[in-house]
């Protein structure tokens, strides 16, 4: 599985919690959308950790490459 | 009007043997045009002049040619290419104009021209119409149709911001963003946004994105101005490398009246650029209020589930145990109805029915008269107990009464449960 973004982590958490609220699917189905949920969840927490406040310039060389500096604001 | 002034080729024209003044020295056509204009151009300070556009004709290399005519008079007039590009739109015939400008000759047709550098038509005329041109060149091609407009990334970790480096609005949205989410990336790509070659270096900025790619949306905008100020967003190339931007775009000019043709062409349009980038940026706080109630959610399903679970075992566990009640009850029935036929074959059952029987005090059963001897002890076994009596003496049955022969099956234990 490919790795999600925090978006589509998230959304998927939703839909899994929707379908849990449900409560309607056996239980072997509701434990492995559970655990999936979880992951999901821890996915999305370690998202939320990461504290990297940037404000940078785009400079474009004169071969076309792009670089990003910080402005330092 | 050009009376009492000395300067250009005034003084020269009157001078003995001067050009012109015998067939002789008679001047070149374009020498009269020429000085003609030196005259009148020399006459005339610059001067806003009002009336009405007619004949009006853009010419394939730039320039404009019109008469401004009054009810009784009219003056050619041309507005050079230079001047017509700062000019948001051309005027109608018939638009009630203001021109600024300069009375000269057009020596080439030896014609009076007012050479026009500003124009204004009453009601800001040519910024409607030069807005609504533009406006409508950008409908035909569909730019403007509200099914292109895409929605914002939720989560972006990178938005790009296209404005002033030195502007308030790019302080503004650096703030906001911070006080939002301090995980989401800016990248400015700095562009000039007023004046002389700003819908230019929009453009390239925007072409500059475009190739760059690796941002999730886009702010483009500046702070509040004058209409002049803020013109470049309403600039056709500007919007339609706009709606050509390969991200989510947020148009944020900050203006008071009127819309932006950028503002048309953004997905989103904000009134100011820190409304722009609250737009962009998600509240960290929402987002981990978010997160956390889906975690409690979560939780609280699984619960809910695993109750069930429980729930569903103990009742099956209640209806095992019921079905193994009703089995141990069925054969307790059966053993019952069974017990119950044996019970009616027992001779206690007859004693329950009011007879009696005779037994020695040893058990065994006295069933003919002539197993009692007169004085002997004997029991007498009823429904409900005993009682010891003594044999007197006996007789025959009388006759029609003789029972069967005599019973010989005393083996019959009438003791059980």
């Amino acid at each position: 599985m490919t790795e999600l973004s925090f978006e589509q982590s998230l959304t998927r958490l939703e839909e899994i919690v929707r379908v849990l609220e449900r409560n309607d699917l056996d239980l072997d189905e509701a434990l492995r959308l559970f655990e999936e949920g979880i992951g999901h969840l821890r996915t999305a927490g370690a998202a939320l950790k990461t504290v990297d406040a940037r404000v940078q310039q785009l400079v474009e060389a004169a071969d076309g490459s792009f670089s990003v500096v910080d402005l330092g604001a | 009007m050009a009376s009492g002034r000395t300067s250009g080729y005034g003084p020269s024209v009157p001078a003995d043997a001067s050009p012109g003044s015998a067939p002789e020295s008679a001047i070149a056509v374009h020498t009269l045009t020429a000085a003609a204009k030196d005259v009148i151009e020399g006459a005339f300070p610059p001067l806003w002049v009002r009336g009405e556009v007619s004949n009006f004709k853009a010419h394939r290399n730039g320039h404009w040619y019109f008469s401004l005519k009054d009810r009784e008079a009219q003056v050619n007039c041309v507005i050079w290419s230079s001047a017509a590009k700062r000019i948001p739109a051309p005027p109608d015939d018939g638009m009630e104009v203001l021109a600024l400008g300069q009375m000269t000759v057009w020596p080439v047709r030896g014609d009076l021209q007012f050479s026009v550098r500003a124009l204004e038509a009453a009601g800001d005329g040519l910024w409607r119409k030069a807005l609504e041109q533009t406006r409508l060149r950008l409908e035909k091609d569909g730019l403007l149709d509200p099914a292109r407009k895409r929605p914002l990334p939720a989560f972006p970790r990178r938005v790009a911001v296209i404005t002033s480096p030195d502007g308030a609005a790019m302080h503004d949205i650096i703030t906001v963003s911070r006080n939002r989410s301090a995980d989401v990336e800016l990248v400015i790509i700095p562009a000039k946004v007023q004046g002389e070659g700003a819908p230019e270096s929009l453009v390239a900025a925007i072409e500059q994105l475009r190739r760059w790619g690796d941002a999730d949306v886009l702010i483009i905008g500046r702070g509040g101005g004058s209409r002049e100020d803020l013109w470049a967003f309403n600039d056709e190339r500007v919007a339609r490398a706009l709606a050509a931007c390969p991200i989510p775009t947020i148009s944020a000019v900050g203006h008071e009246v009127d819309v932006s043709i950028c503002d048309l062409v953004a997905d989103v349009r904000a009134a100011t650029p820190s409304a722009a980038a609250e737009l962009a940026v998600p509240s960290r706080r929402e987002v981990v209020a978010r997160v956390d109630a889906l975690g409690k959610r979560l939780a609280a399903a699984a619960r809910r589930r695993e109750d069930r679970a429980i729930a569903s075992l103990s009742q099956v566990q209640k209806r095992l145990a019921l079905a193994a009640q009703r089995v141990v009850e069925r054969r307790r029935g059966k053993v019952e109805t069974i017990a119950g036929q044996l019970h009616a074959l027992s001779p206690l059952s007859t004693l329950s029915r009011g007879f009696a029987v005779a037994r020695t005090p040893g058990g065994a059963t006295l069933s003919s008269r002539n197993q009692f001897v007169p004085g002997a002890p004997f029991d007498l076994w009823l429904r409900d107990g005993i009682v010891e009596a003594t044999a007197g003496t006996n007789r025959p049955l009388p006759d029609g009464m003789t029972s069967a022969p005599a019973p010989m099956d005393d083996t019959t234990n009438p003791t059980r449960a």
